[in-house]
């Protein structure tokens, strides 16, 4: 069993380098549908393979959060992909593995995913 | 419909969310000399009128704006009255609400609880501001996580941070995998 003194190893590791995250105003943000709609079509995976992906590569300009339902249910999950200065984009039907294409394309080399986008 | 009840726990506390509550409580129960599964979803939000209440269970019924119908009370709700199962809300305008979810654990129909700890992971790490009690327990096995006993110990490193949302799946899936032994739920 997991112990609270990991924990506090952690926090001794991590003091003081918190400070060095991005401020929210110039992060990209990911905002993943989670109302029951879209966790009915399978946005759990999705949105965890955006947090391990995002993790992974240590993508620390990039935030990635939840929205509730934004009324295109049946185009769900949907994943709209935030960048400040920039339109907004939007892509259904996001499963884990175009997750990760998404972040490999969109996320780290600035290409929109234009095939997975709202038609 | 959902193909986990993990994910109705999942959907279900989303209102919790939403309903501005400041603690989220979670139970999952399973106890074969009884044959039940129990789940339970208690906040203290901002609850319901005694109108509302009657009302959240039909799935024509809903307070956003973005579409006409509600349905995630109606999913979990149904899911547990097929397997002869009860299922019980009860609210209080300003105190919060308690959603109570009974299954008949054997029964053909019952849906696999499925992954319980990626529900948690991502209601903890989702929102950071918020305190989760989560407690499961398999007959005379439980473990339960406090969210409130990591924040004192992180003192203000937020539950989001890689490290420690790593930290707190392994938490989960560890204790999970302890209590649970062989028994497949």
């Amino acid at each position: 069993m997991k112990s609270l003194a990991e924990l506090k190893a952690i926090r001794d590791k991590m003091q003081g380098t918190i400070g060095l995250r991005a401020e929210d105003e110039t992060a990209t943000r990911v905002v993943v549908g989670m109302a029951t709609c879209g966790i009915a079509a399978g946005a759990r995976p999705v949105l965890t393979a955006f947090v391990n992906g995002v993790q992974e590569k240590k993508l620390s300009n990039v935030m990635v959060t939840q929205t509730g339902c934004i009324g295109l249910c049946k185009y769900e999950p949907i994943v709209e992909v935030i960048e400040p200065g920039k339109d907004k984009v939007t892509y259904v039907h996001v499963t884990p593995e175009k997750a990760d294409e998404i972040i490999e394309k969109h996320l780290v080399n600035g290409q929109v995913v234009s095939e997975y986008i709202i038609k | 419909m959902m193909t986990e009840l993990s994910l109705n726990v999942l959907d279900v506390a989303q209102n919790s969310v939403k309903a501005g509550a400041k603690l989220i409580e979670i139970s999952v129960i399973a106890d074969s000399h009884t044959d039940r599964l129990v789940i339970t979803i208690n906040d203290n939000g901002c609850g319901m009128s005694d109108e509302q209440v009657t009302k959240v269970t039909d799935p024509f019924f809903t307070t956003r704006t973005t579409r006409e119908v509600g349905l995630g009370i109606p999913f979990f709700k149904l899911a547990c009255e097929t397997t002869g199962g009860a299922f019980e809300i009860k609210s209080k305008l300003d105190e919060g609400t308690l959603v109570k979810a009974e299954f008949v654990l054997s029964h053909i129909d019952r849906m696999p609880l499925g992954d319980m700890p990626a529900t948690m992971l991502s209601l903890v790490t989702m929102n950071i501001d918020i305190d989760f009690v989560y407690r499961f327990r398999v007959n005379e096995k439980e473990f339960i996580m406090d969210t409130r006993e990591f924040r004192e110990v992180l003192e203000g490193i937020p539950f989001n941070t890689p490290e420690v949302s790593r930290y707190i799946k392994e938490y989960l899936e560890g204790n999970q995998t302890e209590v649970q032994g062989d028994i497949v739920i």
